[in-house]
């Protein structure tokens, strides 16, 4: 059986559907990820998984055991990582880790072996308290805490919401060692970016998954020609481009705005449509589809 | 599991040692609730003003005015010239008791046996009115037996009047079992309740919940800190109102602490209950405030008398846990009383800690819906 099997799961707060049937399966030791908009219902699926909230139909197990039946056991197997900020403010780093190894029955110096790497970059502030860290280090210290039982399954809902490029890039390092130790991890990221770094993702919005697959096979499928566009007049540009009836989807995307066409154009198509409109300084190629552009397309 | 817990009140004990806010209701407050109702809020009185209008204007009026002011309780400010010189006295808030007497006072007085004083006091306060006119009644009566040997009065009922228990009518000896029974409530149920909605808030219960914690370790790991201080905040209350107030303890000391431990239960009770239904701190305050502060001051005895209460609210009063602690306390403090008085008391409060653990039990999710 999978590591977490989740199927035909549901959950709704009032009129809000806030997971909608939702299923699929991670295997052991994957670093799979949800990636999806705030509010698509992903804390809402941690929740469930990590057998803290009850959902309304179907089932899902975590390493074979039923996220309502067994939820004893699930509590010892899993480290969990909210998405809000959640350890006390108030204790110092050498506190909460300490705090959260004796809660586990277990001790720092056991599973030291488990957060080495991670530890030792919060090592110099172990006496500070960890309201007082900044947001990177925060994240670090609460993956610490999350690891020191030795899980088996890590959730980790949007560990890198609220932390800088750097200490972004640090964690995705992170989380790809934890890996290797055969740690199944299931994460969670409204940064499309980060998608291409998980194994497989599933796409979640509005408690929908809209797809579920390799980050590489997702981008492929796209299907359609797709361009980076622009010009001096970037907002004529977005405009015009947008009236256009072999325009599927105009989206700014940085500097460039990333044009889906239909079939029927081709590049120069679009390219004399741009001269004719009397733009200056055109860029226009075509450029292979984001996890973002994918997305945008399914939503 | 020994181990889980000493780490569970360690961890406590960081929390209330690093916030200064918990520290100042913790001991602060007691503190400043036994001087606040120790020094100010007291029936006792001395130098009431007093206003006299002497329409006699003879011996005995005289005699009777020197009598009434000699005491000290009561301070002559005008003698009036005329009734609308009094009421005058009153509006302007200067008189907070009048004293008419009729003209012929003292011929009344010998000659026909029989005459007539008027007490005026200012209602608008009447707590105190009621005091000044008891007291200025006692003084007459007086007055009038010692002038009465002289003068030969035929019948007479000698009124001698005894207050057991607290015979100096002693403020002290009501607000310190009273604000007792305020501050176990209020640090036991109110910082329970915080405490753990503050966890909630934090998600930092999500954390607690998602280990393998029993979730009765968690509960317990929380309120021990707390019961244990709250506990040590009554003794200094109880210890203030012995050295300072010279509010006796006659009964057992073993078995006021010992019931007051099971009055403490009742509180952690209600503070668990109300932090299975706050999701926030704030919440938890507001239910606390309306829910067990305002109740225990203001329905339990401690300042306003039962007795005197329309009957809805006195029936309300039965379900106020601290009315049931302040009738112990008074009857073991002050009466000296045993448990053969006052089991039915602890039987009511034995039940409701039951009946409120029980609510709280099925209230609280190990897992939400």
């Amino acid at each position: 059986m999978a590591s977490i099997q989740v199927d035909q799961i549901s959950k709704s707060f009032g009129n809000v559907q806030a997971v909608n049937a939702v299923s699929f399966a991670v295997e052991k030791g994957e670093l799979f990820g949800l990636i999806g908009p705030d509010g698509a219902g992903k804390t809402t699926l941690f929740k469930m998984l990590t057998s803290l909230l009850i959902p309304d139909s179907g089932e899902a197990w975590v390493e074979g055991y039923h996220t309502v039946k067994d939820f004893k056991k699930i509590r010892r197997i899993i480290g969990y990582m909210p998405g809000k900020f959640s350890l006390y403010q108030d204790l110092t780093v050498a506190e909460n880790l300490d705090f959260f190894a004796t809660i586990f029955g277990t001790t720092i110096q056991e599973n030291y072996h488990l957060i080495e790497d991670i530890y030792v970059q919060i090592e110099p502030f172990r006496k500070r308290r960890a309201g007082k860290l900044s947001g990177g280090m925060k994240q670090k210290l609460a993956l610490c805490c999350a690891l020191i039982h030795e899980p088996k399954v890590l959730f980790l809902d949007e560990p890198t919401t609220g932390v800088d490029a750097v200490s972004r890039a640090e964690f995705w390092e992170m989380l790809g060692r934890l890996k290797e130790k055969g740690i199944t991890i299931l994460v969670s990221t409204p940064y499309m970016d980060e998608a291409t770094l998980c194994e497989r993702i599933a796409l979640i919005q509005g408690g929908n998954i809209l797809q579920i697959d390799t980050p590489d096979h997702i981008t492929s499928n796209y299907g359609k020609p797709l361009y980076a566009v622009r010009s001096d007049e970037f907002y004529r540009l977005l405009n015009e481009l947008r009236d256009q009836a072999f325009a599927l989807r105009v989206e700014p995307f940085g500097e460039y705005l990333h044009l889906t066409t239909n079939d029927a154009v081709s590049e120069q198509d679009v390219r004399d449509f741009l001269q004719a409109n009397a733009h200056q300084n055109i860029e226009l190629k075509p450029v292979p589809a984001s996890v973002e552009d994918v997305f945008l397309d399914l939503m | 599991m020994l181990k889980i817990f000493a780490a569970f009140v360690k961890k406590e004990v960081f929390h209330i040692l690093r916030d200064t806010r918990t520290l100042i209701i913790l001991f602060g407050m007691p503190i400043a609730l036994v001087l606040i109702f120790g020094y100010t809020i007291t029936n006792e009185f001395k130098g009431a003003s007093m206003a006299v209008y002497d329409e006699a204007k003879d011996e005995l009026s005289q005699d009777l005015i020197a009598h009434i002011t000699a005491s000290g309780h009561f301070e002559l400010i005008t003698l009036s010239e005329n009734i609308e010189a009094l009421d005058a006295a009153f509006k302007a808030g200067d008189a907070k008791i009048g004293l008419v007497i009729p003209a012929g006072f003292e011929q009344d007085f010998y000659k026909e046996k029989q005459t007539a004083l008027q007490l005026i006091t200012d209602a608008t306060e009447p707590n105190y009115a009621a005091t000044l006119t008891n007291y200025a009644s006692q003084m007459i009566r007086a007055f009038q037996q010692e002038k009465g040997e002289v003068a030969d009065m035929p019948y007479q009922i000698d009124l001698e009047m005894r207050m057991f228990y607290n015979p100096k009518l002693v403020g002290a000896y009501t607000f310190v079992p009273g604000v007792v029974a305020l501050i176990l409530m209020l640090i036991c149920a109110m910082m329970t309740s915080l405490t753990i909605a503050k966890e909630k808030e934090m998600g930092t219960m999500d954390l607690l919940l998602a280990s393998p914690l029993p979730p009765i370790l968690i509960i317990l790991g929380k309120v021990t800190p707390y019961s244990i201080l709250s506990f040590l905040s009554a003794l200094v209350v109880f210890a203030m109102g012995y050295f300072i107030f010279e509010v006796p303890i006659l009964g057992s000391l073993p078995l006021l602490l010992g019931l007051c431990l099971l009055y403490l239960f009742v509180a952690l009770a209600l503070g668990v209950l109300i932090s299975t239904k706050a999701q926030s701190q704030q919440t938890a305050m507001i239910i606390s405030m309306f829910a067990l502060m305002l109740p225990t001051m203001l329905l339990s005895g401690f300042i306003f008398p039962i007795e005197s209460m329309p009957e809805i609210l006195q029936f309300i009063t039965k379900i106020i846990p601290a009315k049931y602690f302040i009738i112990i306390e008074k009857a073991i403090m002050l009466k000296g009383a045993g448990l053969e008085s006052i089991w039915q008391q602890t039987l009511v409060l034995m039940l409701m800690v039951f009946v409120l653990l029980m609510a709280a039990w099925k209230n609280f999710k190990v897992i939400y819906k």
